[in-house]
């Protein structure tokens, strides 16, 4: 079997690194959304705390459904193809995000705020300044698992007919080559362990360098 | 109104303050003059804070005024004003991801009007006014021991050059001995600097070793105020008294 999939790689190796740009390529953009707006969320809920049960709460409830029938429901407004996709895992993207920039915020010394205020830093200083500096492991270990589970899945956005590494297993089952299937896997694997060593790197030296727990 | 004479840098008038219906000042008068080392002393919970925190605008009240420097502190920025007053908690609050440098410098660098080098010539001064070492500058507060961290919370607490000081029972967490070395200290400070002084305790023998006056609350209400040895000699009858027997008693031992 890894010797038929080997052989796969090493035949269609142009299919293959077309394929694996393309999912890049999707869940990069919607990591990169998910991101931003998973950050400015979660900074919102905790600096407006009435928003907070509202906001958690929806991000929860998304969470929850189904990826294939959260793109069943996208398919009549966005169609078929990538938009969909990225539409999709960048919606799954926002809980991660969100509950850990809340996480990390919250989680702050009170005291430290506190003298930052008494100092006469403005709100948006101590944000800038103190909380999300203070904040960035915990962020950070909600980034790593975000983009582990969004390469993940965007596994599964050939079913809608969007690219990248799900094509290969998409078209493993249906003409039941199981190395094709297997080989896209694969991929899927590497870059999700790739992409989780490097931001394990990053989260490291910014610990190191700001004495953070 | 008549414009305050500014010898009074601080004044509470009539001030209410309740929490959920619960009154903690009611009708609390106070006025502290410049260059006055006032300490507060009172059991936890009579609103030692709550005075602290008006002062510098971090509570507002129901009612009432406060003037600093004759000017109504509804009427200031308050943004302006507490980079003008230095502030020391007793949690220190130091930023953990600052080296004690950039701790120190903090409000200067929020302020942004002097050059770098200004500031760090300030902050090595610094750092020795309060008993430190600069090679410390580049630590983290992580590393540091609980006493050079009152030390650091208090240098930074100086940086921007304030009047006014408000310290919230800072020696409360440290021992017994670096206590003593930090209460020399402030002394020292207090007389050198000639800045005005708001010292939260509930130490009786620090109240009365360190102010030129000192203020006894009990449940929201100045019990007696006046210089330590005008106190020692006339304490006012019931809780002053009470008080003052542990202090004269550990003192005399
Ligand atoms: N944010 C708050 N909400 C409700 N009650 C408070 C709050 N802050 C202080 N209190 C209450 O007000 C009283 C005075 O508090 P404080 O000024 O902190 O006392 P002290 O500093 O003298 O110990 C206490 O009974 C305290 O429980
Ligand atoms: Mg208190």
């Amino acid at each position: 079997m890894a010797q038929k999939v080997w052989n796969i790689y090493l035949d269609r190796s142009d299919f293959f690194i077309q394929l694996s740009l393309e999912h890049l390529r999707i869940s990069g953009t919607a990591i990169l959304f998910g991101a931003m707006i998973g950050l400015i969320l979660g900074v919102l809920i905790s600096e407006y705390r009435k928003t907070t049960p509202v906001i958690l709460g929806m991000t929860n409830l998304i969470y929850t459904i189904p990826s294939i029938s959260l793109l069943g429901i996208l398919i009549p407004f966005t169609g078929i193809g990538n938009t969909t996709a990225i539409i999709a895992l960048t919606v799954y993207a926002l809980l991660p995000m969100v509950r850990n920039t809340y996480a990390g915020i919250t989680s702050i010394e009170p005291s430290v705020i506190e003298a930052a205020r008494g100092m006469g830093s403005t709100p948006l200083e101590i944000l800038v300044k103190i909380k999300l500096p203070l904040a960035t492991t915990v962020i950070l270990a909600g980034l790593r698992n975000m983009i582990v589970m969004t390469i993940a899945l965007a596994g599964i956005a050939s079913f809608i007919g969007a690219g990248g590494l799900g094509v290969a297993i998409y078209r493993g089952i249906t003409t039941n080559n199981m190395a094709m299937t297997m080989a896209g896997s694969l991929l899927i694997a590497l870059l999700a362990l790739l992409s989780d060593f490097l931001v394990g790197g990053i989260e490291k030296s910014v610990k190191r360098k700001w004495r953070l727990k | 109104m008549e414009k305050q004479t500014c010898d009074q840098c601080i004044r509470l008038e009539n001030i209410f303050k309740a929490y959920e219906g619960k009154e903690i000042l009611s009708d609390f008068n106070l006025a502290i003059r410049r260059g006055e080392f006032l300490t507060v002393i009172g059991s936890s919970g009579c609103g030692k804070t709550t005075v602290l925190k008006l002062i510098n605008g971090l509570i507002r009240p129901d009612s009432g005024r406060i003037l600093i420097n004759g000017q109504d502190l509804a009427d200031l920025d308050l943004i302006r004003l507490r980079r003008n007053i230095g502030y020391v908690i007793q949690e220190v609050g130091l930023f953990p991801h600052m080296t004690v440098a950039r701790n120190i410098s903090y409000v200067p660098d929020l302020i942004g009007k002097e050059t770098k080098g200004d500031i760090r010539s300030r902050t090595r001064d610094l750092i020795q006014l309060v008993g430190l070492e600069p090679e410390l500058l580049l630590r983290y507060p992580s590393e540091l021991s609980g006493g050079q961290r009152q030390r650091v919370g208090l240098a930074r607490a100086l940086a921007a050059s304030p009047d006014i000081l408000l310290m919230d029972e800072p020696f409360g967490a440290v021992d017994e001995i670096t206590r003593k070395q930090l209460q020399q200290e402030i002394k020292g400070i207090h007389q050198k600097l000639g800045v005005t002084i708001f010292f939260v305790t509930h130490d009786i023998r620090e109240a009365m070793k360190l102010g030129t006056r000192v203020l006894i609350m009990d449940q929201g209400k100045i019990m007696q105020e006046d210089t330590p040895s005008y106190v020692r000699d006339h304490p006012r009858e019931g809780f002053v008294q009470d008080l003052l027997e542990s202090y004269l008693d550990n003192s005399c031992s």
